[in-house]
């Protein structure tokens, strides 16, 4: 889509970083967002249909797949399917054996979801920046973003998740007491301290699931706004920075998955770890 | 790129889809992984155990193969030794045969020498008798003087 005026390409970026926002309205009510300011105007109260929409459909293709190779799974020799799923899930297993100290049954298929799932929602952004918006846009939906890790919210729902995990099993694990001492007493073991290490530690614990998910959505974001400026190009030139931009992006979409992944182990991994 | 209430719907799916994976992905896959890597060990160790065992048979194949040729060589120097025993019995042997025989040959010819002799001093004290007879030309009583011809005789 070749750009007729600066107007027209600052409104055609605009319109391809919206998401499609379901939400209440001061004026209209429950209704569709027409624009990013209405959008805006929503507040909390709103809900990207594109981004749950995507997201979901991406987590359940990793649910299908894994659960169909498992149904499937003999110990005898594999076939495509189950190879390739098995060859996740070892990759998912070494990684832990390498990253997560304690004992605990959850912490595998939980990172295997998240790999597996982001991977997904981030492969998504290979498909050309036009096709979707433009399809959806015919079938009368004027906003349609589809990659779900370029929104804030997706990737930031993942790393509270995350979060929350983190502070359930650093209670269950240490106990609330030992917990508050952990907040407390380090890195400076001395009551007169204990204020400055509260803030210190609750800003680095906070920093975990903030960083987390604001690497990702920064890394995906930066990726998809390069892909709409190159899709601004002249039709003809679009392929010669498209086509190296999307093969980087290969790396890309799968190294931010694995880093998402690793961290999430090595934060859990921390929070069963006794002092 | 406001934050809403997608932030709690991503993170309830995110629970959802990994209580699912705990419950009906994860399980099924590990299973098969492990109970295939546990087959395939199973698998090297017999392999491992049936060379060694094939070795040990290869041992003992060897050592019965040298006992037995040790065991034929045995029989086979026994078994000289007695056919040069019985070569040098049956050499023996003839060697006295022989020796009987000529001793028992001597001891006919002898007796056959004495029996001649015997016959001819009968004959010729009987020649002598009938020489004398005639000599005589009277009859002497043969059974009178048969002590005097039998002395006769023995002094021939």
């Amino acid at each position: 889509m070749a750009a007729g005026s600066e107007n027209t390409a600052a409104y055609y970026i605009q319109h391809h970083l919206q998401n499609l926002t379901y939400g209440y309205h001061p004026e209209n009510g429950w209704s569709l967002a027409h624009s990013a300011e209405e959008a805006r105007e929503m507040g909390f109260w709103a809900l990207h249909l594109d981004t749950m929409g995507w997201s979901i459909a991406m987590g359940a293709l990793f649910i299908w797949l894994f659960r169909k190779a498992g149904r499937l799974a003999t110990t005898g020799v594999p076939g495509g399917l189950q190879n390739a799923v098995e060859m996740v899930v070892e990759f998912i297993e070494n990684l832990l054996r390498s990253t997560f100290h304690g004992k605990n049954p959850i912490i595998a298929p939980l990172a295997l979801t998240l790999f597996v799932w982001i991977l997904f929602m981030n492969t998504l952004k290979i498909i050309p920046v036009d096709y979707f918006p433009q399809l959806f846009s015919r079938l009368g939906v004027e906003y349609m973003k589809i990659v779900p890790t370029t929104d804030p919210n997706a990737t930031l729902g993942m790393a509270l998740g995350v979060f929350i995990l983190i502070i359930y099993y650093s209670i269950k694990v240490k106990g609330a007491g030992g917990f508050a001492k952990e907040l407390s007493l380090t890195p400076f073991n001395h009551w007169a301290l204990i204020p400055f290490n509260l803030v210190l530690e609750i800003i680095g614990l906070l920093v975990k699931p903030l960083g987390l998910g604001l690497r990702l959505f920064g890394n995906m974001f930066a990726g998809e706004v390069i892909f709409i400026l190159i899709a601004l190009l002249p039709f003809w030139a679009i392929w010669l920075l498209d086509v190296p931009w999307a093969i980087f992006h290969i790396l890309v979409v799968t190294l931010q998955a694995f880093i998402f992944t690793v961290l999430s182990i090595v934060y859990l991994s921390a929070a069963h770890e006794h002092h | 790129m406001n934050i809403n209430m997608t932030l709690i719907g991503q993170t309830l799916a995110f629970a959802i889809f990994v209580w699912f994976c705990i419950k009906y992905v994860w399980p099924p896959i590990s299973t098969a992984l492990h109970e295939r890597q546990k087959k395939i060990a199973d698998g090297l160790d017999a392999a491992s155990r049936a060379s060694r065992d094939l070795e040990l048979a290869q041992e003992q194949a060897a050592e019965t193969l040298r006992e037995s040729k040790e065991q034929a060589a045995a029989i086979l120097e026994q078994a000289n030794k007695r056919s040069s025993q019985i070569v040098e019995e049956a050499r023996e042997q003839a060697r006295a045969e022989g020796e009987r025989l000529v001793t028992s040959a001597r001891a006919e010819i002898d007796q056959e020498i004495q029996r001649a002799k015997d016959e001819l001093r009968a004959q010729v004290s009987h020649l002598a008798v009938t020489g004398a007879e005639r000599v005589l030309e009277a009859s002497v009583d043969e059974k009178a003087h048969r002590k005097l011809l039998d002395k006769l005789a023995a002094e021939l």
